[in-house]
């Protein structure tokens, strides 16, 4: 299991400046294949391996990929819902996984999370008034029943739902109006990150903008900053700051929004936005289309993991793992063909 | 004009669910046509009836649901009429179906040469063994790589990608007219998505299939269909060639939800340091049991006026529209049903 060593973050180009408020660093987490007679793990998934990333304060970072990326492990190694197997993560310079169960539970505070399905997120059996309650309830915020309730019915009428539907159960919701019970919950302990696993791709098109865009007022009002876990890249145009692109658990770019929409350097990067299926009859449908099916984590290929479906696959690439080098300032990528990375061909 | 075949016909079709909540018009009155090498696109949200209406076009709908009205002709005989013996005989020989999940629509214990061959025994359009081979010709032309071993797996040994193309294998193998693909590429990740696509499009071309395309992505429909249906709560508000819904949209949901939708290359850019919102339609697809009187659009409708709030707006041709070919009424092609564009006795505004 030897990786090339992923220690130097990505740290972008605003050098000197506040360090980071998640700072993810050669995180890994592999889930043990049981085969022995005895249970003894005999291979691993490879599920995240040497991811390192980083959110500023108030700033949103997508994590993209497709299905098997590893993009919502990542998530939840963050959020320590997950053991990661190696690595660090540290939120405002303290290392969360070092933390004793008390202090983590404390640290929760800062940093809540919105999950994708609303339908199954939400406990059926409690009214909404209790769900976006129980937070406060377990980190004693309010004195008193009483004034919980009104700090609920604020939160209830800032996500653009009626307070007096706080007596109502779930299922009464639809999957938008959920989407923002989801919200008022995880807003309700003023965090100042927000992991959102894909948090928009259960809903309807005409809901998911109302829930994109309260997401954005919310950013604005609170600082909040986002790790947004998606895997459309349209959804997340509007909302990210940057953008990291994840491929068979590993980060294989980095860097703005811009950069990445208009100079995609990773042949992943470029063949995912390709794909994106433009709803404009007049635009031109020429595309590169992707050979072949994402390999298993279980037995990733030797070298760059994406060679067995890159489009510009040369011969070391099936040798060696490209290094995340950064290709401008802020811009990171892992691809043997993009100059400076060391192992890139001459007069590319 | 060349000769276009009208391979299907849909005309006033009604599927209705009689549930403890009351009666949901799950599909209402909705007609529309497809040609030989034609696709239309269905387009709608949750709950819009777009799967009714596939599922109806099969005379598949699960009870308590039931077509109570409409015609669907498949080059001239009307499917609705049929007896279920004669039924059987059109389902998968001449209409064949592509769902959402092929994990759930594939049978886990039969390996996959055997569930494609299977329509060509049970049509008795071969003998088994004749069918096996042919089934590995098939999977070889929706470019499962190693086809001849493959179909000796069984599903849950495949991707979804691939379990995907057996699913159209299968649904090919009788040389279907229509082909009726249901969300096909929904449950696949998006660089998958654009080689199902890939293929939908070659096989259509040449196999002259008529395919109805139903979807909630309208990239997908932009890149993939020739006409669009627009379905909102059970009905088509809108029907248009695919360059005309997506340059001038008539009806103000089609409007809205041109507009809701993210794509990239939209304007990006904080402006004065704040992201731009995404236009959004406000509120929520309405409850089919429980719709709003008059335009079941209008509680969200921008452009909201009395009548939408009294009276049903039905699909009209729009001014100026030709007639159909052979007949003196005016074609639904590009049609709208919305108050804006015609007044409540059906005169153009």
């Amino acid at each position: 299991m030897s990786a090339p060593d992923w220690a130097a973050p990505p740290t972008t180009g605003t050098g000197g400046a506040a360090p980071p408020l998640l700072q993810v660093e050669g995180l890994r987490k592999y889930f043990p294949i049981r085969r022995g007679f005895f249970g003894k793990p005999t291979s691993w998934v490879q599920a995240v391996d040497g991811v390192s990333i980083e959110v500023r304060a108030g700033e949103t970072l997508a994590l993209v990929g497709e299905s098997g990326s590893g993009k919502t492990t990542t998530g939840r190694c963050i959020l320590r819902l997950l053991d990661p197997t190696s690595g660090s993560v540290r939120f405002d310079g303290v290392d969360l996984l070092a933390l004793p169960p008390r202090a983590m539970r404390r640290m929760r505070r800062n940093i809540q999370v919105i999950f994708q399905d609303p339908y199954a997120s939400l406990n059926p059996r409690l009214r909404v008034g209790t769900i976006v309650r129980e937070p406060l309830e377990i980190h004693k915020i309010g004195a008193n029943r009483r004034e919980r309730d009104e700090m609920v019915a604020a939160l209830l009428r800032r996500v653009g739902l009626d307070p007096a539907m706080m007596r109502r159960y779930p299922h009464e919701f639809s999957g938008g109006q959920r989407q923002r019970i989801g919200v008022a919950r995880a807003l309700a302990l003023r965090p100042r990150l927000i992991v959102a696993d894909e948090p928009v791709s259960a809903l309807d098109v005409s809901v998911q903008a109302q829930v994109i865009n309260l997401l954005i007022d919310l950013q604005e009002e609170y600082g909040l900053a986002y790790l947004f876990i998606a895997h459309d890249l349209a959804v997340v145009e509007r909302i990210a700051d940057r953008m990291a692109v994840m491929y068979l658990g590993r980060i294989v770019e980095v860097g703005s929004r811009e950069e990445i929409l208009k100079n995609p350097l990773h042949p992943y990067t470029k063949a995912l936005l390709q794909a994106v299926p433009i709803p404009d009859p007049a635009r031109s449908r020429a595309r590169t289309v992707l050979r072949g099916d994402l390999p298993s984590p279980a037995d990733p290929p030797p070298g760059c993991r994406f060679h067995t479906r890159c489009p510009e696959v040369i011969e070391v690439c099936r040798r060696d793992d490209p290094p995340l080098v950064e290709a401008s300032p802020g811009h990171w990528v892992a691809c043997h063909l993009v100059p400076g990375t060391g192992s890139a061909r001459s007069g590319v | 004009m060349g000769a276009v075949t009208r391979v299907l016909e849909v005309t006033n079709l009604a599927t209705h669910f009689d549930t403890p909540e009351g009666l949901v018009r799950a599909v209402d009155r909705v007609s529309f046509h497809v040609d030989e090498g034609e696709t239309i696109g269905l387009v709608g949200e949750s709950g819009c009836g777009k799967s009714i209406t596939a599922l109806s076009l099969l005379r598949l709908v699960p009870p308590p649901g039931r077509i109570v009205a409409g015609t669907i002709r498949y080059r001239g005989t009307d499917l609705t009429a049929l007896p279920e013996r004669e039924m059987r005989r059109y389902r998968g020989r001449h209409l064949a179906l592509v769902f959402q999940e092929p994990t759930t629509a594939l049978n886990p214990v039969l390996t996959v040469g055997y569930q494609i061959a299977e329509g060509l025994i049970v049509h008795k359009i071969m003998r088994r063994r004749e069918a096996l081979r042919e089934a590995v010709r098939l999977m070889d032309h929706v470019r499962i790589p190693d086809a001849a071993r493959r179909a000796r797996e069984y599903p849950h040994q495949m991707s979804g990608g691939m379990r995907q193309r057996v699913m159209i294998a299968m649904a090919l193998a009788c040389r279907p007219s229509v082909l009726i693909a249901d969300e096909p590429t929904t449950a696949l990740d998006v660089t998958i998505q654009a080689e199902i696509l890939d293929l939908l499009r070659r096989l259509k071309e040449e196999y002259r299939l008529a395919l109805i395309l139903i979807t909630h992505n309208l990239g997908i429909i932009a890149e993939t269909a020739d006409r669009i249906a627009v379905m909102y709560a059970g009905r088509i508000v809108e029907q248009a060639g695919v360059a005309d819904l997506f340059k001038t949209p008539r009806h103000p949901y089609t409007e809205g939800l041109l507009r809701s939708v993210p794509r990239l290359g939209g304007p990006t850019g904080a402006v004065g340091g704040r992201k731009p919102r995404l236009p959004a339609i406000e509120g929520s697809v309405p409850d089919l049991a429980a719709l709003p009187a008059g335009c079941a659009f209008h509680p969200r409708c921008p452009d909201v006026m009395d009548d939408c709030r009294m009276v049903e707006p039905l699909p009209l041709p729009l001014a100026g529209v030709a007639a159909m070919p052979g007949t003196d009424r005016p074609g639904l092609d590009r049609s709208v049903a919305c108050f804006k564009h015609h007044d409540v006795h059906g005169r153009p505004r």
